[in-house]
């Protein structure tokens, strides 16, 4: 225990110092965006993985949020307005997806959720007259909390670190709460939880409405980072993406997703300007990640990690109970 | 970062794609004068790859013939691929501007990933040239640090609307393109043209990116004397074969993308007489543009075509503004005014020179497709058949009365009964 709290500070030092130990602007705005999508990815998480609903149109949901903020803040609302709205945007549409895919489960609800997706990529082309079609809305500035400017580097990312951390609390709550106990149990035994009582679909129901609220607040970030929204930024590619941040790093772990998304983020900013064929390289990861640890990466290195202790180490037992690593993050 | 042992800095020190194949470790660069440093934002994976791949060759063809030098600044060339996404766009210029503080940037290629990244060029006073479309950038919403050595999206096709209704007589158009702002301005240009010589566009079709199948748009060409087409990358390849395969024969206007030189290489007889307008063709008989032709040949057996040309031409500005601004890009302010105060006698396009909001005025050639001996091998030649010198992003339009419409669109210029 002592391990992982010292472990969890180092982690949040590290994550407080970027600016002044990596090596310019740019890989600040990296991790900004590794934090960002780190929250999707948590959003995702939490259908996903705490409650076994696989949803490939989550990049839709984002890009409601993104475009509506977009929208206000081109039709000339403040930025306060235009965050509020967005985020209420975001979940009232959250909540039209889960009324429509928890009809089903399993199959179904991917292909619904997919579904809906595309069709959220088709409004975000077609209907120009609010999106701008093809040609995307530009957004010109970012906001200033308490007076604090945005604009640079440095301030943006600490102002992503901030919500990301709130971000990252609210999710260990909920982990740890009895709605995300029986979240899980709907997850496992779905009857038997029916059986003891449970309103399974109101339970669900709520995982998605909190996954909605870390994807909308993700796509607030995303559309502030890159001041532009555009179709791309919503279609199914997107969706995988922030699929394959969860199952690379370890769905139904809290830690997994954050891991995942600076694993996707690193090979797709960074990498790629060393390997021209980086999607290549990124799926070589993922099939590696999967037959050596199918669970993920942050629960396969714990458990290789335990395996190595009992091996090698000394008869330290079940120390190491708790499937997470903190280290691993940076 | 003074040592980064990577591919981009071998691809600089070589300045030779043809090696790609080969690794071998670059002998790191001495602190001498400072290299002058060259981003390019282009698209090396997805659909769009095939013209992006093409920019790079272009840029890589011009370092080796000018021995890596810019003005005599040795040159480091840094390349990023965007992934043909805005997103992607946007953090690769952060990474050519923020990290590799590049000098200048050629390049994106879509219309709208430079839209993504024009607010960021302008707040960071980078000066980038681009052959994107997205007329508005050197139109209603200037750019001071953008210019556009290729043309504009619409650009070409008021040049074949012009040719399609004076010179060929046509009277009566149906365009079909893709539906996106590139597709738009193209059409939009097109019908403009077209309509003040008299002709008439029944009608627009839309097609989203990718189509395979354009058997349902086909059925709907009757009536007409012309059909006007402005697919892109491999699109034209497969268009036209549908459209011979179900017997159409109307003949087909397109313009610097639909009939590209680097697909003649690809295409069947069925693209057999069709007209295009390019601010580039490989058929221009100059020695600037057999010099450029021969060595894209010789270091990537693929011959040249707009993209390619456009990137090679872009090096060509920059050199000329570096020049003139005494090697140094120090003041940006400056050296914008000598970006846009370029003038060129001899590029592979011909000679140009560049309007007060950053856009080439220069020349535009209408092709045909025919069967002509070629120094290449190609089955298939585009014939010059008419030069259009000094075209300007306004065409015969007074500036003012050009700017006061609204920029091509799906619905604009409407479309009239004929």
């Amino acid at each position: 225990m002592k391990t992982r709290i010292i472990a969890l500070l180092l982690a949040l030092v590290a994550l407080v110092t970027v600016p002044y130990w990596m090596p310019g602007a740019y890989y600040i705005n990296v991790t900004s965006q590794i934090l960002f999508y780190a929250i999707f990815a948590l959003g995702l998480n939490i259908l996903a993985g705490y409650g076994g609903l696989v949803s490939l149109g989550h990049a839709g949901l984002l890009g409601i949020s993104a475009y509506a903020a977009a929208y206000l803040l081109h039709a000339g609302f403040g930025h306060p307005v235009a965050i509020i709205i967005a985020l209420i945007a975001g979940l009232i549409s959250m909540a039209v997806y889960a009324v429509l895919s928890l009809r089903t489960t399993g199959i179904g609800f991917i292909m619904i959720t997919l579904a809906l997706g595309e069709i959220i990529w088709g409004l975000a082309y077609r209907w120009i007259s609010i999106t701008n079609g093809d040609n995307g809305i530009n957004v010109h500035s970012r906001p200033m909390p308490f007076g604090f400017s945005l604009a640079s580097p440095t301030a943006f990312y600490y102002a992503t670190l901030v919500v990301f951390l709130v971000c990252i609390v609210i999710v260990t709550i909920f982990v740890r709460s009895p709605l995300g106990a029986a979240l899980m149990g709907t997850r496992d035994q779905p009857r038997r939880m029916n059986a003891l009582g449970y309103h399974v679909w109101a339970i669900r129901f709520w995982a998605c409405m909190l996954s909605g609220l870390l994807t909308a607040i993700a796509g607030v970030l995303f559309v502030y980072y890159n001041q532009f929204i555009s179709p791309q930024a919503v279609d199914l590619t997107a969706s995988a993406e922030a699929l394959l941040m969860v199952i690379s790093g370890g769905a139904g772990t809290l830690l997994g997703p954050i891991v995942g998304a600076a694993l996707v983020v690193i090979v797709k900013s960074v990498v790629s300007g060393f390997i021209e064929r980086w999607n290549m390289l990124l799926g070589a990861i993922f099939v590696v990640i999967v037959i050596f640890m199918p669970e993920g990466l942050v629960p396969g290195t714990a458990r290789l990690w335990r395996l190595a202790w009992r091996q090698f180490g000394t008869s330290r037992d079940d120390d190491a109970a708790a499937p997470s690593k903190a280290g691993a993050e940076q | 970062m003074s040592r980064k042992l990577t591919r981009r800095t071998f691809m600089t020190a070589t300045a030779a794609g043809a090696a790609a194949a080969t690794f071998k470790f670059p002998t790191p660069a001495i602190a001498q004068a400072a290299p002058f440093k060259l981003g390019l934002l282009t698209v090396k994976t997805g659909p769009l790859a095939q013209g992006g791949i093409q920019m790079e060759q272009g840029v890589l063809t011009w370092l080796k013939l000018h021995g890596n030098k810019m003005a005599g600044r040795k040159v480091e060339f840094i390349s990023a691929d965007t992934g043909g996404k805005p997103a992607g766009t946007k953090t690769k210029a952060q990474e050519l501007i923020e990290r590799d503080k590049v000098d200048v940037i050629l390049g994106p290629l879509a219309a709208f990933e430079l839209l993504a990244i024009s607010d960021y060029i302008r707040e960071h006073k980078t000066p980038t040239l681009s052959l994107a479309g997205a007329d508005d950038i050197t139109q209603r919403k200037p750019n001071p640090y953008f210019l556009r050595p290729s043309a504009t999206s619409s650009q070409a096709m008021h040049v074949m609307g012009h040719y399609t209704a004076k010179e060929m007589g046509k009277k009566k158009a149906i365009c079909i393109d893709y539906d996106f702002a590139f597709g738009y301005e193209q059409q939009g240009g097109f019908q403009a043209a077209f309509e003040k010589d008299g002709g008439c566009v029944a009608n627009k079709l839309w097609v989203p990116l990718g189509t395979p199948d354009y058997t349902p748009y086909l059925a709907q060409m009757t009536g007409i004397d012309v059909l006007c087409q402005g697919f892109a990358g491999s699109g034209p390849l497969a268009f036209m074969k549908q459209y011979a395969n179900i017997g159409l024969k109307f003949p087909v206007v397109t313009g610097e993308t639909g009939g590209d030189d680097a697909l003649l290489h690809a295409f069947g007889d069925e693209a057999l007489g069709m007209m295009s307008t390019c601010p580039y063709t490989l058929d221009l008989d100059t020695d600037a543009n057999k010099k450029f032709a021969q060595a894209m040949f010789k270091n990537f057996k693929v011959v040249p075509g707009f993209y390619a040309a456009g990137l090679y031409i872009n090096c060509d500005v920059v050199e000329a503004a570096l020049k003139a601004s005494g090697g140094t890009t120090h003041d940006k302010e400056k050296f914008m005014a000598a970006l846009k105060a370029v003038k060129l006698k001899d590029t592979p396009r011909g000679p140009i020179s560049f309007d007060h909001l950053g856009n080439v005025v220069g020349n535009f050639y209408v092709r045909r497709i025919e069967k002509a001996k070629n120094p290449y091998g190609l089955k298939l030649w585009n014939k010059t058949v008419k030069t259009y010198e000094n075209v300007s992003q306004f065409w015969t339009w007074p500036e003012k009365e050009f700017l006061a419409h609204p920029v091509y669109s799906r619905n604009y210029p409407p479309l009239k009964k004929c």
